[in-house]
C-alpha cells in the first residue's frame, strides 16, 4: 500500500510512459505499442490508414469506424482480438487512461490522450484542422507533451481553402465538357471528401469511381456521408464518360486504364500539390491543394493551442517544425520513426504501401 | 499581371506541346497590345532587367522570414521563385494588382535603390500563382516547357504563317511587339526589317541501333567525329548600311553572341555555319570541363578569352553569302563550306574531318579507337561518330533517314552511395542527388573516397525508392546533405556509367567524370564488392 502510494506520487518523465522504437510508439507501464508498424501484442490506433494500421496483431483499441475500416481492408481476422474505443470515454490499461478524441483526419480518426500520474501526453496521430464534411473535427486537448506529425511542417505548405479547390474542378469541367476528369484521391478518406465537396457545390451529376474505392466509399455512405449518386466505372463504357468526374486511386491516373476515358484531363487532389514539381512528376495537369492534414500554420495554431511543455514530432518534415518551437520557446525534439506517410499523403504515387515494413 | 500569370500556370502544368500552342495563341489573340508583346517577350528571353536579380528576392525573403526555415522549405522546392512565391507573408488587398506593362516599365526604370520597395509591394498585393509569375519575370528563367521557338511559332499562328518567318523579322523587332501583330493580324505589311543574321532551326540525329546498319549502304554515308562541346550556329551577315551583324546562336536559337566576343569578331564573311563549340589551346580540344568555364555567361572577362580560347569546328553551311543553301545535298554544301573556311582563313574555325571507311566494320573500329583513326590527340573530346547521308538536304527538326548518332560506349564503375541531396526541377523534394565513392586503401583500413556525383539514370518507380532509401539509412545530416550508411557490410551500390574521366584538383580523389548516371541500381551487392580507385585510375589519359 504504502510502495503504491509511493509509486503513483512519483511523477513520470514523459520518456518513461511513452518511448520511440522501431516498432512504433511504446508505453512500457500498459504494455501498449500506438500505430507500430510492426506486428505486436497489443495495439492502440489512431486510423485506418495502412501506414497507421497494419494487420497482425494480437489485439487492437481503436474506435469503432477504424475496427470496421481494418476489417474493411484486410479481412475480419485482421487482429487476434479487438476492443472498440468510444469516443471521449477513458479505457485504463494497468495505471494508464487512454482516452480517444476525433482528430479531424478521416472518418474515425482519434487522437490518443495518455495519462498516468498527472502527467499528460496526446499523441494526435494525423489531424487536420480544416473542416471536413466526412468526419468529426479536430478537438484541441492541453497537455504536458504533444506528439505531432509534421507532414507538411514547412512554411510553403499553405493549403488553400478546400471548397475553393473544387470550385477550379468544376470550373475545368464547364470548360471542357467533352473531357472526362480524372481526380486521384486516396481511397481512404480523401475520395469521399472530395465527393461530399463536390456535391456541397452543388454539383449534381453522377459522380464515377474506380473499383479500388468501393467498399470504403460504401462504408461513408452507411455512415451518413452526403455523397449523392456514385456509380462504378466498371459497369459502364468508359469511352461515354466524357465530361463526367471521375475519381480513382493516385496510382491509377497514370495506368492505362485512366487511358481509356476521352480526352481525360488528369487531377490529383493532394497537399503535395503545392509543390509545382510534384505535381509536374505525376503528370497533374490540374493540381488540387485538398489536404488531410494540417498545414504550416495549423501546426503552429494546434501546438499553440495545447500549451504543451514539450513538442515530439514523429514523421514528415520534422526539422523545420523543431526548429520553428526553438524560435518561439518551446521545448522540441524530432522522434525519426521510420515507416509512416507511405499512405494518406504518400510519399510514394502507390496506395498498396501496406506491406512496407509490415 | 493576373492573366498572364495564369497562362505561365497552365503553360507549366500541360505537358503536350499542341496544348502549349493552342494555349499561348489563345492568349496572344485575346490579350491586347502592349501586354500580349511582352509576354511574348518574356517567353523568348527578350525581357531583361539589368538591376532586378536573383539576389535582390533573396534579399526580401531574408527580411520577412526565417532564414532556416527559408533554407529548408528552398531545399524542399528546389526553386527560388517558387519558395519565395509560396513563403511570402500575403496581405491582399494590400495594394491593387499590378499590370504587366506596369510590372515591366517598373523593372527597367526603377534605380537599385528603390526597386526592392516596389517590387515588395507587388508581392504583397499579388496572390501565389502571381507572385510565381512576377519572380519567374525577375530571375529570367521562366522554366515552363516554352522555348523561344514555340513562342514563335504560336504568335505566326495568329497569321497563319510558318514559324520561319517569325523567325526572319523577329531581330528587326521590339517588345511589345506591336509591328509583328500588326502584320500577323492583317493591319500592316510584313515588317520591313529583314534579318541580315536570322536563326535557322537546326538538323538533328536519331541514335543508330544495331540493326539499322543491316538497312545502310556504307557508300551512301559520310562519317566525323561526334565532339563533346556544344552545338551552335554562327552566323553573319550585313546590314543594309553596310555594317556587320554576327550572331551566335545555342541549338534552341538564343542568341548567347554577348559571351564570345572571341568568335564573333573572327567571323568576318556573310554565311551561316553549323558546328561545335569547343575551347581549344594550341591546336588541341580541350575537355568538356575547361568549356563549362565559358559556358552560361552573360559576359566574359578578357582573362577567360585568354585562358579559354573558343573555337568552332564546322560541320555544316547553311547559307554562303546571301545565298540559302540548306536544301543543298551535304556533299555539295561541305564543298561549298571548304571554300568558305578558306576564305575566312581564321583559326577560330576549323573543319570537321571526315573519318575513311569501306564498310561499317571498319568505322566501328575507328570509334572504337578514335586516336588512331585520325583524332590522334583529340581523341578524348570524341564521344562517337556522326553518320550523315551524303546527299542529305538541311532539314529542321529530326528527320528520318538522314543522320544518325553512333555513341561511344560508356565506361561503367560500380561505386557506393554515400551522400544524398534533394533534386531540383522535376526531382525537387526526393532525395535524388547522390554522391558515391570507390575503395581506397589507407594505412588503417580501406575507405570510401568520393567520386562522382549523378541525379539521372533511374527510372520514376526507382526515385521513390531511392528517396525512401535515403530516408530510411540516414547516419548523419549536414545541412541539407544527408550522410547515407556505407560501410564494407552494409550500403547501396550503384552501378555508374559515365563518359570520361579527367584529373581534377576539385574533388578528394582527384578524379572528375563526365556525364556521369546510375546505369543500374545494384541492390543486390554488397558494398564490399564495389569498385576501387586504382580502377578508375587506370582509364585516366595519359599525362592528362
Amino acid at each position: 500500500m504504502t510502495l503504491a502510494r509511493q509509486r503513483s506520487d512519483q511523477i513520470w518523465r514523459p520518456s518513461q510512459l511513452l518511448i520511440p522504437t522501431p516498432a512504433g510508439l511504446y508505453c512500457p507501464p500498459a504494455e501498449i505499442y500506438i500505430d507500430p508498424v510492426r506486428p505486436v501484442a497489443r495495439a492502440l490506433i489512431t486510423h485506418g490508414h495502412s501506414d497507421h494500421a497494419r494487420a497482425g496483431h494480437g489485439a487492437v483499441l481503436a474506435t469503432r469506424e477504424t475496427l470496421a475500416i481494418m476489417a474493411l481492408r484486410y479481412g475480419e481476422g485482421f487482429t487476434g482480438e479487438r476492443q472498440e474505443a468510444v469516443l471521449g470515454a477513458v479505457t485504463r490499461i494497468g495505471e494508464v487512461d487512454f482516452r480517444f478524441v476525433p482528430a479531424g483526419h478521416v472518418l474515425g480518426s482519434a487522437q490518443i490522450v495518455v495519462e498516468s500520474r498527472g502527467l499528460r501526453i496526446v499523441v494526435s496521430g494525423d489531424y487536420k484542422r480544416e473542416r471536413d464534411p466526412t468526419c468529426a473535427g479536430f478537438e484541441p486537448v492541453a497537455c504536458d507533451v504533444f506528439i505531432t506529425e509534421a507532414t507538411f511542417g514547412l512554411p510553403v505548405f499553405r493549403h488553400p481553402p478546400a471548397h475553393l479547390e473544387v470550385a477550379k474542378l468544376l470550373e475545368s469541367v464547364r470548360l471542357f465538357p467533352e473531357r472526362t476528369h480524372i481526380v486521384g484521391a486516396y481511397s481512404l478518406g480523401k475520395a469521399q471528401r472530395v465527393m461530399a465537396l463536390i456535391r456541397e457545390a452543388g454539383y449534381e451529376r453522377p459522380i464515377y469511381t474506380h473499383g479500388a474505392m468501393d467498399a470504403l466509399t460504401a462504408f461513408y455512405i452507411a455512415e451518413g456521408a452526403v455523397l449523392g449518386d456514385i456509380r462504378k466505372v466498371a459497369s459502364t463504357d468508359r469511352k461515354s464518360l466524357g465530361g463526367e468526374i471521375v475519381i480513382c486511386p493516385p496510382s491509377a491516373i497514370q495506368d492505362l486504364w485512366a487511358r481509356k476515358f476521352p480526352d481525360p484531363v488528369t487531377s490529383f487532389a493532394s497537399g503535395w500539390m503545392r509543390i509545382r514539381a510534384r505535381a509536374r512528376q505525376k503528370g497533374v495537369e490540374l493540381p488540387l491543394i485538398i489536404s488531410d492534414h494540417a498545414d504550416w500554420d495549423d501546426l503552429q495554431a494546434t501546438i499553440r493551442e495545447v500549451r504543451a511543455g514539450e513538442i515530439w514530432v514523429t514523421h514528415g518534415e520534422a526539422d523545420a517544425l523543431v526548429h520553428w518551437c526553438g524560435t518561439v520557446g518551446l521545448k522540441a525534439r524530432p522522434l525519426h520513426l521510420v515507416g509512416y506517410g507511405d499512405e494518406g499523403e504518400a510519399e510514394s504515387t502507390g496506395e498498396a504501401a501496406s506491406a512496407v515494413a509490415g | 499581371m493576373n492573366r498572364f500569370a495564369w497562362l505561365l500556370d497552365r503553360l507549366a502544368y500541360e505537358p503536350r506541346r499542341n496544348a502549349k500552342l493552342a494555349l499561348i495563341a489563345d492568349y496572344l489573340r485575346t490579350t491586347p497590345d502592349p501586354d500580349r508583346g511582352l509576354a511574348l517577350a518574356a517567353m523568348t528571353g527578350g525581357l531583361v532587367f539589368r538591376n532586378a536579380k536573383a539576389g535582390l528576392i533573396r534579399a526580401l525573403i531574408a527580411e520577412r522570414t526565417d532564414p532556416v526555415l527559408f533554407a529548408l522549405s528552398y531545399d524542399y522546392v528546389g526553386d527560388l521563385s517558387e519558395t519565395v512565391a509560396l513563403m511570402w507573408p500575403g496581405q491582399h488587398g494590400a495594394n491593387d494588382v499590378p499590370h504587366l506593362p506596369d510590372v515591366a516599365a517598373g523593372l527597367r526604370n526603377a534605380g537599385k535603390t528603390e526597386l526592392p520597395r516596389l517590387v515588395a509591394s507587388w508581392l504583397d498585393a499579388l496572390d501565389e500563382t502571381g507572385r510565381w509569375a512576377l519572380l519567374k519575370l525577375i530571375t529570367g528563367s521562366l522554366r515552363i516547357g516554352v522555348s523561344a521557338r514555340l513562342a514563335k511559332t504560336a504568335a505566326a499562328s495568329l497569321g497563319g504563317v510558318p514559324a520561319d518567318e517569325v523567325e526572319q523579322v523577329w531581330h528587326g523587332l521590339e517588345p511589345p511587339y506591336t509591328a509583328l501583330f500588326d502584320w500577323l493580324e492583317g493591319r500592316a505589311t510584313r515588317p520591313e526589317a529583314d534579318d541580315p543574321a536570322p536563326f535557322r532551326p537546326v538538323m538533328l540525329s536519331h541514335p543508330i541501333e544495331d540493326g539499322d546498319f543491316e538497312k545502310l549502304d556504307p557508300a551512301a554515308f559520310s562519317a566525323e567525329w561526334k565532339w563533346d562541346g556544344i552545338r551552335v550556329q554562327a552566323v553573319s551577315g550585313t546590314r543594309p548600311d553596310g555594317t556587320r551583324l554576327t550572331r551566335l546562336f545555342s541549338r534552341t536559337g538564343e542568341d548567347i553572341a554577348g559571351a564570345f566576343p572571341d568568335l564573333v569578331e573572327a567571323l568576318t564573311q556573310d554565311g551561316a555555319l553549323d558546328g561545335e563549340l569547343l575551347v581549344m589551346r594550341e591546336g588541341a580540344v580541350q575537355s568538356f570541363n575547361t568549356l563549362q568555364q565559358r559556358l552560361n555567361r552573360k559576359t566574359v572577362t578578357v582573362k577567360m578569352l585568354d585562358e579559354y580560347p573558343a573555337h568552332i569546328r564546322v560541320y555544316d553551311l547553311l547559307a554562303d553569302g546571301s545565298d540559302d543553301i540548306r536544301a543543298l545535298p551535304l556533299m555539295e554544301r561541305r564543298a561549298r563550306l571548304e571554300t568558305f573556311l578558306g576564305r575566312l582563313g581564321s583559326d577560330r574555325f576549323d573543319l570537321s574531318a571526315t573519318i575513311p571507311f569501306a564498310n561499317w566494320g571498319e568505322l566501328a573500329a575507328a570509334r572504337a579507337d578514335p586516336a588512331v583513326a585520325g583524332a590522334a590527340a583529340d581523341a578524348e573530346a570524341v564521344e562517337g561518330c556522326m553518320i550523315k547521308r551524303r546527299d542529305s538536304p538541311y532539314l529542321p527538326g529530326r528527320p528520318k533517314g538522314y543522320w544518325w548518332k553512333w555513341k561511344r560506349e560508356a565506361r561503367l564503375v560500380d561505386c557506393v552511395l554515400m551522400y544524398a541531396q534533394r533534386g531540383h526541377g522535376k526531382r525537387s523534394s526526393f532525395y535524388s542527388d547522390f554522391t558515391f565513392g570507390v575503395w581506397r586503401t589507407t594505412p588503417d583500413s580501406d575507405e570510401l573516397v568520393p567520386v562522382g556525383k549523378a541525379y539521372f539514370g533511374f527510372t520514376d518507380e526507382e526515385l521513390v525508392e531511392l528517396d525512401r532509401y535515403v530516408r530510411k539509412n540516414t547516419q548523419n545530416r549536414f545541412g541539407p546533405v544527408r550522410e547515407v550508411t556505407h560501410t564494407i557490410e552494409s550500403g547501396l551500390v550503384f552501378e555508374v556509367a559515365f563518359e570520361g574521366l579527367q584529373r581534377s584538383t576539385r574533388h578528394k580523389s582527384g578524379l572528375a567524370m563526365r556525364f556521369p548516371r546510375i546505369s543500374r541500381i545494384r541492390w543486390d551487392k554488397p558494398p564490399r564488392e564495389a569498385d576501387r580507385i586504382e580502377a578508375l585510375e587506370q582509364l585516366l589519359p595519359a599525362g592528362g
